[in-house]
């Protein structure tokens, strides 16, 4: 079982950092990408909402706090991965930590993305009980966390 | 995955992993994943637990789909159904593919709109 705490991606983007960075730190332009319509500007210590424009969670509102921007490097908030139960509350639950690592790279940027702390959901909590319990379980988690660090 | 499996596969999540999360229940997946079917005599012996209590967690993992029992002459056996698994394995995998996709359209927007 090597991780089921974060997923990490690293893709190349051939486009200037510079752009990159106006795509990830411009409330506007995430909400393009990721479908969401936020409200509000990203800025450390700020709370945006925001409507998910997915058709299938559209009755969902998505919450992101903003941790920490730094100019064509480093872009940081926290939110509830999956929270598409619009039956359960979810407000008590602990938050993921999304971040954004952008580098120099031939050609483009480096975009590196790492969303972590998962082991403290309660869901990953309970499959990370489960793994304690028996070998033959072990593997069947081992699936899962070479699936979501994919 | 389609659109309407995820939907499916989410719905299904919730009951999975309530089944869980309880340290009797999981003591008896792995009890039935390291030694096989086994009757409810078996899992309660060398346990502090009573059969009636073993029976009523089986019963909560048969109801989230995480074992099974069949009758074997006087006694009823329970064993693991694997393809549970499958599907919480699928639930995990979402959040995954959903950053793939994301990124796949920021990918678009950076490289085509200058």
């Amino acid at each position: 079982m090597e991780n089921t705490d974060r997923i990490e991606k690293r893709i190349f983007l051939r486009a200037p950092r510079a752009r990159v960075w106006r795509a990830i730190s411009d409330a506007h332009e995430f909400g393009a990408w990721f479908r969401v319509a936020l409200e509000g500007n990203f800025a450390p210590g700020s709370t945006l909402r925001g409507r998910i424009l997915h058709p299938e969670y559209a009755h969902l509102t998505l919450e992101m706090k903003i941790e920490e921007l730094e100019p064509e490097r480093y872009f940081s908030y926290r939110w509830r991965p999956n929270a598409v139960d619009p039956a359960h509350d979810y407000s008590g639950e602990p938050m993921t930590l999304v971040e954004f690592e952008l580098s120099d790279a031939e050609g483009g940027t480096s975009l590196t993305i790492r969303e972590s702390g998962f082991d403290a959901l309660p869901a990953a909590r309970r499959a990370q009980a489960f793994r304690a319990n028996g070998d033959g379980w072990a593997q069947q988690l081992e699936n899962i966390a070479r699936y979501v660090s994919q | 995955m389609s659109r309407s499996s995820a939907r499916h596969t989410l719905a299904e999540a919730a009951p999975l992993f309530a089944a869980l999360g309880d340290e009797t229940r999981l003591g008896l997946l792995s009890r039935l994943s390291s030694e096989g079917p086994l009757s409810i005599t078996r899992l309660s012996d060398g346990s502090d637990i009573t059969r009636q209590a073993v029976t009523k967690h089986l019963h909560a993992l048969a109801h989230a789909g995480l074992v099974r029992d069949s009758q074997s002459g006087r006694e009823r056996i329970w064993e693991l159904e694997p393809r549970r698994l499958e599907k919480a394995r699928r639930y995990l995998a979402q959040i995954s593919e959903q950053w793939d996709e994301a990124l796949g359209r920021l990918r678009e927007m950076v490289e085509r709109e200058p």
